[in-house]
């Protein structure tokens, strides 16, 4: 993608299942990534909850959004990120992520990609504009 | 961005009462808005953020409602005579000039639906948010 | 960047986990329950007082009049909504909501 497309953040920081946000953005992040834009979606706060891994809402009667976690690759939502120390705060670690996708050419599974804080503020100053969920 | 231009300004603020902004650029804001009324004063924000802007010479892309903000767009409220009617604001701001659209995939879920809209909102999907977005210099976002 | 804050510090951790965030050059508003972080002399005061050494600080007038809050933390400005869209003007926008 040129390096002069419009940059959009989509930041995540809500707990899933508890309020419909998480589903809702993931709603609005196939849509971006249909259109001609430098997309980074960036998991940080209670929002990398959505993330973990063996979560089941079979038993609310919710559909959920797992699938739709997993096939983000697929829909040209490539960038995804998650912040390090929301995970650390949550006793969490990188490998009980889900995967985001496949990789086109290996196939192998893609995972959000883990950055600092300062990694995070730099990507954040660099957009042309975010949206919050 | 671009230099202010009088026909522009008179389209968006319909009165021909501006105030000059500091710089004499006209921004182009997009606002979200993701609750709904009166259980949160996001909309409240938003529509006094609008305001400011209108005055300030400013041109408002778009308003786009999402999540339980779709809420807002309903003619079915029917608030106290003492209270401001919300839905009303956006319907005015609407004839005004701006585009003020609900989601309709959030609209479906929560009963927001054509036959239910104030006047001068329209529903469409997400994909107007994404031209609004493209369109504008920026993006406020009011929820909670 | 202009970060915008509405919940009270009492309440969420949102003004804590938009400190980390912002740059020199950055700019803080409080707005709604944010406002709350503004007043002087609580536990939580700290918070602002923090910020206000790295970033400017602006609190909507329009919400603290509302709450009635007066004792601001020193350094802490007053906006009003025109205020708000001049900052809106010079910066882009994250909500931390």
């Amino acid at each position: 993608m040129a390096n002069d497309a419009f940059k959009l953040m989509i930041t995540v920081r809500k707990a899933p299942h508890g309020s419909i946000y998480v589903q809702e953005a993931i709603e609005v992040m196939f849509i971006m990534a249909s259109f001609d834009m430098d997309l980074s979606i960036v998991f940080l706060d209670d929002g990398v909850y959505a993330l973990k891994q063996g979560q089941n809402t079979k038993e609310l009667g919710i559909k959920g959004f797992s699938a739709s976690l997993a096939a983000l690759a697929d829909w040209d939502v490539k960038n995804v990120y998650v912040d390090g120390d929301s995970l650390t705060q949550r006793n969490i670690t990188p490998e009980q992520l889900v995967s985001v996708g496949e990789d086109e050419e290996t196939g192998q599974p893609l995972h959000p990609r883990v950055l600092t804080t300062d990694e995070l503020r730099v990507l954040m100053h660099q957009q042309d504009s975010i949206l919050s969920s | 961005m671009q230099v202010k231009n009088a026909s522009i300004l008179n389209l968006v603020a319909g009165n021909g009462n501006i105030l000059r902004n500091q710089s004499g650029v006209v921004m182009k804001i997009t606002i979200l808005l993701l609750e709904s009324p009166y259980n949160h004063q996001s909309a409240d924000s938003a529509y006094h953020f609008i305001q400011a802007a209108i005055r300030k010479g400013h041109e408002i892309t778009g308003v786009f409602l999402y999540n339980d903000g779709v809420i807002n767009a309903t003619a079915l409220m029917d608030p106290p005579q003492d209270d401001r009617h919300i839905a009303s604001r956006w319907s005015e701001l609407g004839a005004r000039g701006i585009d003020i659209v609900a989601c309709i995939a959030a609209g479906k879920r929560r009963g927001i639906i054509d036959s239910v809209l104030v006047p001068n909102v329209r529903i469409s999907g997400l994909g107007q948010l994404a031209s609004m977005i493209r369109k504008s210099d920026r993006l406020v976002t009011f929820g909670d | 960047m202009l970060h915008t804050v509405n919940k009270s510090p009492f309440d969420t951790h949102d003004l804590h986990n938009c400190a980390r965030f912002v740059d020199a050059g950055d700019v803080l508003l409080l707005l709604e329950d944010g406002v709350y972080a503004a007043q002087a002399g609580t536990v939580q005061s700290h918070l602002v007082a923090d910020m206000i050494s790295r970033c400017a600080v602006y609190a909507l007038q329009a919400d603290l009049a509302a709450r009635g809050i007066s004792d601001l933390i020193p350094g802490v400005a007053l906006a009003d909504y025109d205020k708000f869209v001049d900052l809106v003007e010079q910066h882009k926008v994250q909500a931390w909501l």
